[in-house]
C-alpha cells in the first residue's frame, strides 16, 4: 500500500485492499495449519506402527498397517483398565454436561430476564470466582469430604464437584439477554403463563443454540479432567486421562501403545468437533466479543 | 453463531391450564402469582449456588482453617498459627516451584499472545476457506491436554524424539530435554503453546470483527498503511479482549499441571530428577497426597491463590497500557 495518496482512492478500493489476505497472510495460515495438525497426524500415524517403525530416523510419516493389533494389545493391558476408563469418562462428562446445561439455563434465564433483589451482587459473585483456582485450592477439603463420605474411588467423586460451572451461568446470561426479547417473556407473562412455564416454553426453546455451544464446550473440559480424577479415583477404577497416565508409568517406552491410547481417548472429541465445529468456533467467537 | 432469534410463538396459554387461579389481564393478579414473581428467581439461581457453596466456597475457607494446623488426614490435627506458612517462605523446594512456574507461565504467554495476534490478524483477512482455517487453528483445542503431553514427551525424545533428529540436520548436538530447567521449560511451553494459541486467536478474531470497518476506511484515506493501521487502530481497540486473554493465561498458566506431571513420565509429582520442571500445583498435590502433610498443602494453596492475585493485578496494571490508552 502506498504510504502517501494525494488524492482519495476510488472508494471501493479503499475498502478492499487491506482486507485481502496477501501472499505473507496465506504462509502464515498453512503454517498455522501444518504445526496444528501435524502432531495430531503424528499420533494417529504411530497408533498404525509396531515399536520398531516409531523409532526410525527419518520417522514414518505415513500409516502401517498395525492398528489392529495395537488396539488388541490396548484392551489386553491390565493395569490401565483403559476400557473401563473410556466407559467412566463418557459416564462423568455426560452427567457433568446436562448438569451444567440444566442449572446454568435456570440461572441465566433469572438473571438475564428476571427481575430480583440481588440479583446483580449474586452475578457479580459468580464472575468474581471464575477467578479463583478452586481446583488447586480446594483440593485438600474436597479429599477429606470424599473420605468422610466414603465416596473416594467412586464416580460420584469424580461428578459431584464439576456439577456447577460458573462460566455457564455467565454464558447462559448472556445469550438469554441477546436471545430472548423482554417482549416475548412480558407477552407470556400477560397470558397468565408463570415462571416456570415461560422457562419450559419460552426461554429453553430461545436458548438451544446456546445451549448446544456450552454442553460441547464443558463435554470436552470434563472429558480432559485429569487432576482431580487422579487423586480421588483408584487405579483400578480410572478415567480415560489417568488410564493413559497409568499407561505411561507403566510402559513409556511402548510407543505405540501410549499413542494408542491417546488416539482413542482423543476419537470422541475429534467426533464432535467433525460434527459440531462451526458451532463451537461460533459460539467461541459469540461469547469472546461480550466478555 | 449468527444471532437470528427463532422466535418461538410465546406458547398461547390455553384458559386454564397450568394456572389454576386462573387471572387474566396485566394485573398483578392474585397471592399465587405474586409469589411466584418474588419467589421463583431465587429458586431458579438456588442450584447453583447451593452446589457452589458446598464444593466451592467450603473449600476456599476449609482450607484457610486446615492450613492454620498441623494436619493429618486421620491423625494429629493441631493447631500451628502460622507456622506452616513460615516454613513455606523458608522452604527452597516451595520456591523452586514457584519460580519453575512463573517461569513456565513467562516464556509460554508472551509468545502465545503475541502469535495469536498475528494469527488472528491473518484469519480477518478475506482469504477461501475462511472457516476451514479457523477450524484448523482450533483443532489443538479439541486434543485432550494429556494427549497432546504424551505427544510432545515423544517428540521431545533425547535418542528418538523428531526435534533432536530435526535439530539435528543443523548440527545441533541431541538434547536432553527433561534433564535441565531451560530445556524442560522450553518443551512444556510448547505444549502450551501449541493448545491454546489457536483458541486466543479467535477470542481477538471474533474482537477484531467489531471493530467498526469506516475507521480503517478512514485510516487508508489518510493514508495510512496496513501496518500503521494495526498499530493504530486494531491494537487499542483490541484492549479489552487482550486483557481478558491475558487473565485467562494467568489463572492457566500459574495453575500448570497435568503437561509437567506427564512429561514426567511418573505421577510423583517431582517434576524431574532436580524438581526442574515442578510446579505450584504439583507441589501442593506432593505435600498432601504423596506426603500426607494436609496443612503444609492447604497452607501452599493459599499462597498460590495471593500469587494469582498478584499475577492478575500485575498483568493488569500492564495490559492498561497496551495501545497507549492515554
Amino acid at each position: 500500500m502506498t504510504a502517501i495518496q494525494t488524492r482519495p482512492p476510488a472508494r471501493p478500493e479503499a475498502r478492499n485492499r487491506i482486507w485481502d489476505a496477501g501472499p505473507l497472510t496465506k504462509a502464515v495460515l498453512a503454517f498455522a495449519l501444518v504445526l496444528s495438525a501435524f502432531p495430531i497426524y503424528y499420533m494417529f500415524i504411530m497408533a498404525t506402527r509396531t515399536n520398531e517403525e516409531a523409532i526410525d530416523v527419518p520417522p514414518p510419516m505415513l500409516p502401517g498397517g498395525h492398528l489392529g493389533e495395537n488396539i488388541e494389545r490396548l484392551l489386553a493391558t491390565e493395569d490401565a483398565y483403559f476400557l473401563t476408563g473410556l466407559v467412566n469418562s463418557a459416564v462423568v462428562a455426560v452427567t457433568v454436561t446436562l448438569s451444567v446445561v440444566l442449572i446454568s439455563t435456570l440461572a441465566g434465564f433469572a438473571f438475564a430476564k428476571l427481575r430480583f433483589r440481588g440479583s446483580k451482587i449474586l452475578l457479580g459473585l459468580i464472575l468474581v470466582t471464575m477467578m479463583v483456582p478452586l481446583q488447586q485450592m480446594g483440593v485438600v477439603p474436597l479429599y477429606e469430604l470424599m473420605v468422610n463420605l466414603g465416596w473416594t474411588g467412586q464416580l460420584k467423586a469424580v461428578i459431584l464437584p464439576f456439577l456447577v460451572n460458573g462460566f455457564g451461568v455467565f454464558m447462559m446470561t448472556q445469550y438469554a439477554t441477546q436471545a430472548v426479547p423482554d417482549e416475548l417473556v412480558e407477552a407470556a407473562r400477560v397470558d397468565g403463563a408463570s415462571t416456570m412455564r415461560i422457562y419450559a416454553n419460552v426461554i429453553l426453546p430461545a436458548l438451544r443454540p446456546g445451549m448446544a455451544v456450552l454442553a460441547l464446550l464443558v463435554f470436552m473440559q470434563t472429558w480432559n479432567e485429569f487432576m482431580w480424577p487422579l487423586i480421588v479415583l483408584n487405579p483400578d477404577n480410572p478415567v480415560v486421562q489417568t488410564s493413559i497416565a497409568a499407561l505411561n508409568q507403566a510402559h513409556g517406552t511402548d510407543y505405540v501403545m501410549l499413542f494408542t491410547g491417546t488416539a482413542a481417548s482423543v476419537l470422541p472429541l475429534f467426533v464432535v468437533f467433525v460434527a459440531f465445529g462451526r458451532q463451537i468456533v461460533g459460539g467461541l467467537m459469540e461469547g469472546a466479543v461480550k466478555a | 453463531m449468527t444471532l437470528h432469534v427463532d422466535t418461538p410463538a410465546p406458547a398461547p396459554a390455553r384458559p386454564g391450564a397450568g394456572r389454576p387461579s386462573g387471572h387474566r389481564g396485566p394485573g398483578r393478579g392474585g397471592g399465587l402469582a405474586r409469589f411466584d414473581l418474588r419467589a421463583t428467581p431465587y429458586f431458579l439461581v438456588s442450584p447453583y449456588f447451593l452446589l457452589f457453596a458446598v464444593f466451592g466456597v467450603f473449600p476456599l475457607g476449609y482450607t484457610l482453617w486446615v492450613s492454620l494446623h498441623d494436619w493429618e488426614l486421620a491423625g494429629d490435627k493441631s493447631f500451628a498459627g502460622l507456622d506452616n506458612y513460615i516454613d513455606l517462605i523458608t522452604d527452597g523446594a516451595f520456591w523452586n516451584a514457584v519460580v519453575n512456574t512463573l517461569g513456565m507461565f513467562v516464556i509460554s504467554t508472551v509468545p502465545q499472545l503475541v502469535l495469536a495476534l498475528v494469527l488472528a490478524n491473518a484469519l480477518n483477512k478475506r482469504i477461501r476457506g475462511r472457516l476451514f482455517f479457523r477450524l484448523g487453528v482450533l483443532l489443538p483445542l479439541i486434543t485432550s491436554v494429556v494427549a497432546v503431553a504424551v505427544v510432545f514427551t515423544q517428540l521431545y525424545g533425547r535418542d528418538y524424539g523428531m526435534i533432536n533428529w530435526f535439530l539435528g540436520l543443523f548440527g545441533v548436538d541431541a538434547i536432553n530435554w527433561q534433564n535441565e530447567k531451560w530445556s524442560s521449560w522450553i518443551a512444556i511451553s510448547t505444549m502450551i503453546d501449541w493448545r491454546w494459541t489457536g483458541y486466543n486467536a479467535i477470542i481477538l478474531l471474533a474482537a477484531m470483527q467489531t471493530i467498526p470497518k469506516d475507521l480503517y476506511e478512514a485510516a487508508a484515506i489518510d493514508g495510512a498503511t496496513a501496518r500503521r493501521q494495526f498499530w493504530q487502530i486494531t491494537i487499542p481497540m483490541l484492549r479489552p479482549t487482550i486483557v481478558f486473554t491475558v487473565f485467562i493465561s494467568t489463572i492457566g498458566g500459574l495453575t500448570l499441571f497435568t503437561e509437567p506431571v506427564m512429561f514426567d513420565g511418573n505421577p510423583t509429582m517431582a517434576g524431574g530428577t532436580d524438581g526442574q520442571y515442578q510446579t505450584v500445583a504439583m507441589f501442593i498435590v506432593k505435600e498432601a497426597f504423596r506426603d500426607f502433610d494436609f496443612g503444609y498443602a492447604a497452607a501452599a494453596a493459599w499462597l498460590l491463590f495471593a500469587l494469582i492475585l498478584i499475577g492478575t493485578l500485575i498483568n493488569y496494571s500492564f495490559t492498561r497500557r497496551i495501545g497507549g490508552s492515554k
